[in-house]
């Protein structure tokens, strides 16, 4: 195709998209005017339905929570997916760790980042905690909390060594709360049809707003939640980390 | 719409842009963080914190530490 007509067939379709867009805006309630009403019910029922102070996590854990396990399996295939892809090949081999081979200078992290580092992976591992288990009362939950608990586990890399990190959060431990997660999550499904009526029925006492345990099953769903993300988002890193630092072609070190 | 939200707006479109036009992916990969992160302001200032949240988490750390890694290891094969 050449460039003239490239250009042309760019020019038609991005025409067509920019009217569909126009005319699309054009029909959008104005700037902070919600129209429909599911938002204006929700944040109505929400606290005396559940004692749940957030309302994003009602839905997420307890109104629509189906949605949630569907998202939490989709998580769990991409993991898979990248576990899979970024496994050792035949005709590749593990080496020592890139930043600790003897006889190659490495710059490893300056004592100024070891020191920054490491003494951010406390507070960061107390607010990924907070958030996974403050699902219900206030905005976060097991995803964002989860994903903050795996970023923990970044920094013990960035601050000292691969090796550390493998020692800090093991491939088996990250798997292990990866499924546990996911299974927990599937679990208090059931068990809402089990005893209740409904799948994701919000079984368990409700307690009274404001409370750590309260809200029944939505806590809970907030901790398999980031019990499965962060262990999924650990996995994915380390796998990444592993073919950066460890995995060589055969052939590739044969030249060296 | 408050200055706040004007504001921010106008960052998201701008730091975006600079996403586009950055041709190095290793810069590329530090702006995108940056445009994860404003994107994460401006949820906050429109009272969506929840997505706020998951917006910096995943933007500003998770999407560009797999582009580093990704380069990495491009450049540990070459």
């Amino acid at each position: 195709m050449s460039a003239s007509t490239r250009r042309t067939v760019f020019l038609i379709a991005g025409a067509g998209l920019l009217a569909l867009l126009l005319y699309s805006y054009a029909g959008l309630p104005d700037f902070g005017h919600y129209r429909g009403p599911y938002g204006d019910i929700l944040n109505r029922v929400s606290i005396p339905e559940r004692q749940a102070t957030a309302v994003v996590s009602a839905v997420n854990f307890d109104y629509r929570a189906i949605d949630t396990l569907g998202e939490e399996f989709i998580l769990l295939a991409a993991v898979v997916g990248v576990a899979t892809l970024l496994r050792r090949l035949g005709g590749e081999h593990e080496e020592e760790p890139d930043d600790e081979t003897t006889g190659r200078h490495v710059p490893s992290a300056s004592v100024a980042t070891g020191v920054a580092g490491l003494g951010v992976v406390g507070p960061t591992v107390l607010i990924g905690l907070y958030v996974v288990v403050h699902g219900h009362q206030t905005p976060g939950g097991g995803f964002q909390g989860g994903v903050i608990l795996a970023t923990a586990l970044l920094l013990v890399y960035l601050a000292d060594h691969y090796s550390t990190l493998r020692r800090v959060g093991p491939m088996w431990l990250n798997e292990l709360a990866e499924g546990l997660g996911g299974a927990g999550l599937t679990l208090i499904g059931i068990s809402g049809l089990v005893f209740g009526g409904a799948f994701f029925e919000n079984v368990l006492p409700l307690g009274s707003m404001g409370k750590l345990l309260s809200a029944g099953t939505i806590p809970l769903a907030s901790c398999a939640v980031g019990l499965a993300v962060s262990g999924g988002f650990a996995l994915m890193v380390s796998e990444f980390l592993q073919q950066t630092l460890v995995v060589r072609s055969d052939k590739g070190s044969q030249q060296k | 719409m408050s200055v706040l939200q004007s504001v921010a707006l106008l960052l998201v479109a701008g730091v975006a842009t600079s996403v586009v036009l950055t041709r190095d992916p290793l810069r590329q990969a530090m702006v995108a963080s940056i445009y994860g992160l404003v994107l994460g302001i401006l949820f906050f200032v429109l009272q969506a914190p929840d997505v706020a949240l998951s917006q910096t988490a995943v933007g500003a750390v998770a999407l560009p530490l797999m582009i580093l890694l990704a380069l990495a290891k491009i450049r540990s094969d070459e």
